[in-house]
C-alpha cells in the first residue's frame, strides 16, 4: 500500500515537473486494491485490471521501475512499449491482461478467460477490477451475466469511489450498493469497507475459494475514495468540496492498517518510518533509471499490427 | 472434390477444424440446439458438446468480448453474429479490443479469433437483415476482413481464418449460401487470406468485385464473351483487408480498362478504396475512365420486392451494358 502511495506521489510530481504528460492517481484506493489482489496466486491466476489499479499490478509482480517505464512511455514499458497512455496495464508474463480506455470492455474478456480455464479444468481464477462508473456500461452487464450463467471462476471487484470522473454515484445508479445488482445475475454480492485492507482480503479470499470450488463468480464492492483528481488532467475542485476530500482522508487505508499493526504490537512507528524510507529510496531509484531508459524507436511505429509484423 | 453449396462448405470446414483441434470453440445465438439459423452448426452440439458449442445470451458485445477472453487464454474461438446487421453493438469489442490487442501490447498479447457474420441482401431481409458492413471494419488496421464467395474459397479461407494468429471478420453473403454451388477439395486444403483471385481471365476489361456481385459479374462477362467476343477479366478481391492491390493492378495494367462493382452503399464503400488504388497507381495505364458501381446511398435495403430490386441494381443485364460501354469507350 505504501509503495503504491509513494509511486503515486512521485508520479504526480513528475507530471507537475512536466516530465510525465499524464498520470492516473491511486491514493485512497490502496486498501481495496492490495486487499483484493493479495489472495490471487502469482503465476496461476489472471489479472484483468483497470487504469487505477497500480496497487493490483504491483501485487501481480510489476516492479516500480516498470511502472515508471510506462509513466515515461519508454521502449521498455512492459504494458505497451510506450504505445498506450500510462496506467493502461498489460503484461503477459505476469498474467496481466491488457485493457483499453473504453470503460468495462475488459469485463467480457474476464468471463471468456474464466470460461477457457474451466473448459480446460485449470485450477485458476480471474480477478477483474473496475470502478462503479463501469457498472453502467452494457459490457459490464453482459460480462457478469455470461460469467454467472456458466459459473466460471472469476471474481468481479468494484472499486466504488463515488465518482466517475465528476459524476456522482447518485446520477450513475438508483441503488445504494453496486453489490445489490449481483442478485440479478444469480451470484453473491458483497460490500466491504475499502479502507480496511484485511476486510477486502477476506472478502476476496472467500470469493476466490468459491471460484476455485466451481461455485462461480462473486461481485465484491469496495467502498473507497480517491483523494486526487481522476487523472492529472482533471480538476476535481469543480465537482467536490475540499472538505469532503479531507474528511475521507481520515479513513486512510494505510493509516488504518498501520494503526492495526501497532495496536497489535506487530510493529512500531520506527519500523514503519524505516520501511517508508526504504521504499522511498526504491521508488526514487526506479524513477531515475526509468527516466534514463531509451525512448521507443519511431521507425518501429508500424510493427505489431499483425503477427507477421512481430519480427 | 465434392460439389457443395457455399453454406455446406462453411459448415464442413468448421466441423473439420473443430474435430481436429479442441481449442476451436463456436459461440453465438442459436448455434447450439437450433444448429444456427442457417444450419451451419447443425449436429455440432451433439458431436462436440455444450462446452464447445455455446448458445450465448442475446448480447453481441459479449459474444465477441467473451471470444476475445477465450483467445487470450489460448483457445481459438469462432464467434457467430447471427446477422451482420446485429454486429454493431460489438463494434467497440472488435475495433477497440480485438483489432488493437497486438499493437497496443507491443506484440505481447494476440487475439486469434474468427467472427463469422452472414451479410448482404437480396433475400427479403429489409433494413436489418441485408446490410453490408465490410467497409466499417476494413478501415481498421489489425483486423482482417474477408468475404469469400465460392464454396472452395469459403472452406479454404475459413480454415485459414481459424488458424490465423490475428482476428478475422469472416463475412458470408447470405444470397450465396444455397444459390452458389461449386467443387470443394476433400483434402482440407486452405486458401490463404490476402491474395485476390482472378475468377475469369480476359484481356479487354478488368472488373474488380466481391461477394454476391462476383457471380453477377461472371454471368454478365460470360454473356459478353458469347455475344460480342469481349473478354472481361473478373478479379474477386476475396479479402478486403488486407487488400491484394498487386493482383488488381496487374490486371488493370493488362486490360487498361477498370470497373469496380460492389453491393454496399457506393459512398465510402470498399469499392472506393479499390478505385482510389487504381487511380493512384495505374492512372496512366487506363484507356478509359474508371467506372465505380455501388449500391444507392440510402440508409439500407427496403423490404418490398420492387424496392429491394432497386437497391440490388445493377442486375447482370445492366452490368452487361456497363461493361460493353466501357469496353467500347
Amino acid at each position: 500500500m505504501l509503495l503504491a502511495r509513494l509511486i503515486d506521489e512521485a508520479a504526480l510530481r513528475q507530471n507537475r515537473m512536466g516530465r510525465a504528460p499524464f498520470v492516473v492517481p491511486v491514493s485512497g484506493h490502496e486498501g481495496c486494491q492490495i486487499g483484493t489482489a493479495w489472495p490471487m496466486r502469482l503465476g496461476t491466476d489472471v489479472w484483468v485490471p483497470y487504469y487505477r489499479d497500480l496497487g493490483v499490478v504491483l501485487v501481480a509482480g510489476m516492479t516500480p521501475e516498470e511502472v515508471f517505464l510506462g509513466i515515461f512511455s519508454k521502449a521498455g514499458d512492459p504494458s505497451s512499449g510506450g504505445r498506450q497512455m500510462p496506467a493502461h496495464w498489460g503484461y503477459r508474463r505476469l498474467g496481466i491482461v491488457s485493457h483499453s480506455s473504453p470503460i468495462a470492455t475488459q469485463v467480457p474478456h474476464a468471463a471468456g478467460i474464466a470460461y477457457a480455464m474451466r473448459y480446460r479444468n485449470e485450477d485458476a481464477v480471474v480477478g477483474c477490477w473496475f470502478g462503479e462508473g463501469a457498472t453502467s456500461e452494457g459490457d459490464w452487464h453482459e460480462g457478469l451475466n455470461f460469467a454467472a450463467i456458466h459459473r466460471v471462476p472469476v471474481v468481479f471487484v468494484c472499486e466504488n469511489n463515488e465518482y466517475a470522473i465528476s459524476v456522482h454515484q447518485d446520477k450513475q445508479m438508483a441503488v445504494r450498493d453496486v453489490a445489490s445488482r449481483a442478485e440479478g445475475y444469480g451470484m453473491p454480492g458483497v460490500v466491504v469497507e475499502g479502507s480496511d485492507v484485511l476486510a477486502c482480503f477476506r472478502a476476496m479470499r472467500e470469493a476466490h475459494d468459491r471460484a476455485r470450488a466451481g461455485q462461480g463468480p462473486t461481485l465484491i464492492e469496495c467502498k473507497t475514495y480517491r483523494y486526487l483528481p481522476h487523472t492529472s488532467d482533471d480538476d476535481d475542485k469543480s465537482y467536490r468540496s475540499r472538505a469532503e476530500v479531507e474528511e475521507h482522508k481520515h479513513h486512510d487505508p494505510i493509516d488504518r492498517f498501520v494503526g492495526y499493526l501497532i495496536g497489535r504490537g506487530l510493529t512500531d512507528h520506527e519500523r514503519i518510518q524505516s520501511l517508508h524510507d526504504e521504499l522511498k529510496a526504491e521508488v526514487d531509484s526506479a524513477l531515475t533509471s526509468a527516466w534514463d531508459a531509451p525512448d521507443p524507436d519511431p521507425a518501429l511505429v508500424g510493427r505489431h499490427v499483425f503477427a507477421e509484423d512481430d519480427r | 472434390m465434392s460439389e457443395k453449396t457455399l453454406v455446406a462448405a462453411i459448415s464442413d470446414a468448421l466441423h473439420d477444424e473443430m474435430a481436429a483441434d479442441d481449442r476451436v470453440m463456436l459461440l453465438g445465438e442459436d448455434v447450439g440446439a437450433r444448429g444456427g439459423v442457417f444450419k451451419v452448426s447443425e449436429g455440432f452440439l451433439e458431436e462436440f458438446g455444450e462446452d464447445r458449442v455455446i448458445d450465448t445470451p442475446l448480447a453481441e458485445s459479449a459474444i465477441v468480448g467473451v471470444a476475445i477472453g477465450m483467445a487470450l487464454r489460448g483457445l481459438r474461438p469462432v464467434a457467430e453474429i447471427e446477422f451482420a446487421d446485429f454486429i454493431h453493438p460489438a463494434f467497440d469489442q472488435i475495433v477497440s479490443e480485438a483489432a488493437r490487442m497486438r499493437y497496443r501490447t507491443n506484440g505481447d498479447w494476440g487475439c486469434p479469433m474468427v467472427i463469422r457474420a452472414p451479410c448482404g441482401g437480396g433475400i427479403h431481409g429489409a433494413l436489418y437483415h441485408s446490410q453490408s458492413i465490410e467497409a466499417f471494419y476494413a478501415h481498421v488496421p489489425g483486423l482482417k476482413v474477408v468475404m469469400p464467395s465460392t464454396p472452395a474459397d469459403a472452406a479454404g479461407m475459413l480454415r485459414s481464418a481459424i488458424r490465423d494468429p490475428d482476428p478475422v471478420l469472416f463475412l458470408e453473403h447470405k444470397k450465396c449460401y444455397r444459390l452458389i454451388k461449386g467443387e470443394v477439395p476433400d483434402d482440407g486444403a486452405t486458401v490463404p487470406i490476402g491474395p485476390a483471385d482472378v475468377k475469369r481471365e480476359g484481356g479487354d476489361l478488368t472488373v474488380v468485385t466481391y461477394g454476391f456481385e462476383l457471380h453477377r459479374c461472371l454471368e454478365a462477362a460470360a454473356r459478353l464473351a458469347l455475344d460480342e467476343g469481349i473478354e472481361v477479366e473478373v478479379v474477386d478481391a476475396r479479402a478486403l483487408a488486407p487488400l491484394d492491390t498487386e493482383t488488381i493492378l496487374a490486371s488493370v495494367r493488362k486490360t487498361s480498362r477498370a470497373m469496380v462493382v460492389y453491393e454496399d452503399n457506393r459512398t465510402y464503400g470498399a469499392g472506393a478504396e479499390i478505385a482510389a488504388t487504381i487511380a493512384e497507381r495505374a492512372m496512366f495505364d487506363l484507356d478509359a475512365p474508371l467506372v465505380r458501381i455501388g449500391g444507392p446511398d440510402i440508409p439500407a435495403m427496403p423490404y418490398a420486392a420492387p424496392l429491394e430490386h432497386a437497391f440490388m441494381e445493377p442486375e447482370p443485364d445492366q452490368l452487361y451494358v456497363r461493361m460493353l460501354e466501357l469496353a467500347r469507350f
